[in-house]
């Protein structure tokens, strides 16, 4: 039993050591400071970020839908909300690709009318981004207003608080670090996207290169670079990790 | 969730998957159950060959080596090859870094020494077939491309990595054209498949792949001639590697690719012979 615990344990160690024993320390902040890296660090960053935003202003309506209505076939609308979480990203990149793409109604619409191009754009990695990561989002605040006494809004209700103040005043202050660590969860899982991305939105350096293909394709044509990109994602990864320490890692609250 | 429900889940998950596989899955049983017969074709030696070998082929050879494997079963019962096709410089990093591989075929020469270098080719490499770069477009070519001029303005081109002999040959050739595409509008494919899907799937509105690959799309792309003295040509060497397993099956397969039956499935597929 023990054996196999630190076989498992093994498992998940070895390749972080072998990551970080492969990494040419030396010229680290070199390898960093390269434009490629660079460029795929900030585009990166952009577009993870905002598709966060887009994940935390469309997936809170969502969330509460689902926690706290009793429409039609709620069950069906967990599950397509839910399905970017085990659909391989490359399916997803598939079926962005097929819904938005020039040559589709919806895609073509967009750029005739609007002359809106998602595929090969900054917009279309956001897109491909939420689209895999707002389920955890959702996941994370449906939970949270479920496990909420739903007296308190009723008493503020009473009291007299619109719907809107209901919410705003009392639910969300209440929910807030459900919303943090939601949020923080879409973005790390928006960071590290990839099949997805580069399916629908390519790989173009600058406009649609993001960490994740940068170190992809400097694997065989700059490994230096790779390792030293994989080494900022990891320690990313556990700053994330620290972040949700009272969720996970058995805080004192929960 | 109960513990059943789970396990039916992942039983069923299973059941989907092996069902979507069962064709090509019963085929391959039916082949490695065949009994060995002696072969009947030209390139036999004495003892009839038998075995498995693994081949990794640059992506542009995907159709040809395709046929050329079937063709080899067939001359050869109780031989399977199995392959594995992407970028060459993908292979050839997977080979460095140890993967078990029987036969190496590259799209550039630049590959295949990275292996020699560093003494896993057994003998000499062979070069087996030349190939060229064409423009492809959307069918209709919508966009008037005429040149390879033509693609500094015309939207998002689809072209190799930089660091894949087709993304090579195509900087080569967009530099003896005097053509520079901002780097801003070039997607990367990381193999030339990739790169033609992002044609013929995406949203690019051309690319550079090579003559063959735009052969193997038909309809779905239109294709630009390349003229000759702004053209690269590609030239494809096959070796056995030190490592193989089954070192008689490994060149008996680098012979068939250079043999007549090989040569021809090669040129029916647009490749130039070796020069």
């Amino acid at each position: 039993m023990l054996l196999a615990a630190v076989v498992a344990l093994l498992l998940f160690a070895l390749p972080l050591i072998g990551l970080l024993q492969r990494a040419d320390w030396g010229n680290l902040l070199d390898d960093l400071r390269s434009p490629t890296s660079t460029a795929a660090m900030r585009l990166s960053i952009e577009t993870s970020l905002m598709a966060t935003v887009l994940a935390v202003a469309l997936g809170m309506p969502l969330a509460w839908v689902l926690a706290r209505t009793d429409i039609p076939g709620k069950a069906a609308v967990r599950a397509l909300v839910l399905l970017p979480m085990v659909l391989p990203p490359v399916v997803g990149g598939v079926a962005l690709l097929s819904a938005f793409s020039r040559r589709s109604p919806l895609g073509s619409w967009l750029y005739d009318v609007f002359g809106i191009q998602l595929t090969f754009s900054p917009a279309g990695v956001v897109l491909a981004e939420a689209f895999v990561a707002m389920p955890f989002f959702v996941i994370t605040v449906e939970a949270a207003l479920r496990g909420l006494d739903a007296r308190y809004e009723q008493v503020a209700a009473g009291l007299g608080a619109s719907p809107t103040q209901v919410f705003r005043r009392v639910t969300l202050p209440l929910i807030a670090p459900a919303v943090a660590a939601g949020a923080i969860l879409s973005w790390a899982r928006a960071l590290g996207e990839f099949g997805a991305t580069i399916t629908f939105a390519g790989n173009i350096a600058g406009r649609t290169r993001t960490l994740p293909l940068a170190i992809y394709l400097q694997l065989e044509s700059d490994p230096e670079s790779a390792i030293a990109l994989s080494l900022v994602l990891l320690l990313v990864s556990f700053a994330v990790l620290v972040g949700l320490r009272d969720r996970w890692l058995g805080g004192a609250r929960r | 969730m109960s513990v059943r429900r789970s396990l039916l889940a992942l039983f069923a998950g299973i059941a989907l998957l092996l069902a979507a596989c069962g064709s090509s899955g019963g085929s391959e049983a039916s082949d490695t159950t065949k009994a060995p017969s002696s072969g009947g074709g030209a390139t036999t030696t004495e003892a009839p060959l038998e075995g498995e070998i693994t081949v990794s082929a640059a992506a542009s050879l995907t159709e040809s080596f395709t046929d050329i494997g079937a063709a080899f079963e067939e001359e050869h019962p109780g031989t399977k090859v199995t392959f594995t096709f992407d970028s060459s410089g993908t292979l050839s990093q997977q080979i460095l870094d140890g993967a078990p591989v029987d036969v190496f075929a590259s799209a550039d020469e630049k590959n295949m020494e990275k292996l020699t270098d560093a003494g896993l080719v057994k003998g000499e490499p062979a070069v087996f077939a030349q190939n060229q770069l064409v423009i492809v477009t959307k069918p209709g070519n919508p966009e008037g491309i005429e040149s390879l001029a033509d693609l500094a303005d015309a939207g998002i081109i689809s072209l190799c990595g930089e660091d894949v002999p087709c993304g090579k040959f195509a900087g080569e050739a967009l530099e003896n054209a005097g053509v520079t595409i901002p780097e801003g509008s070039v997607t990367r494919g990381q193999n030339v498949k990739a790169t033609l899907a992002a044609v013929t799937e995406g949203d690019a509105v051309a690319g550079i792949v090579y003559v063959t690959d735009a052969i193997a799309a038909g309809d779905a792309v239109d294709t630009v001639a390349i003229p000759a003295d702004e053209n690269v040509i590609a030239t494809y060497p096959v070796a056995v590697l030190t490592d193989t397993q089954d070192a008689a099956l490994a060149s008996a397969f680098v012979d068939y690719v250079s043999s007549e039956e090989g040569q021809a499935v090669l040129e029916e597929r647009g490749f130039l012979p070796p020069a």
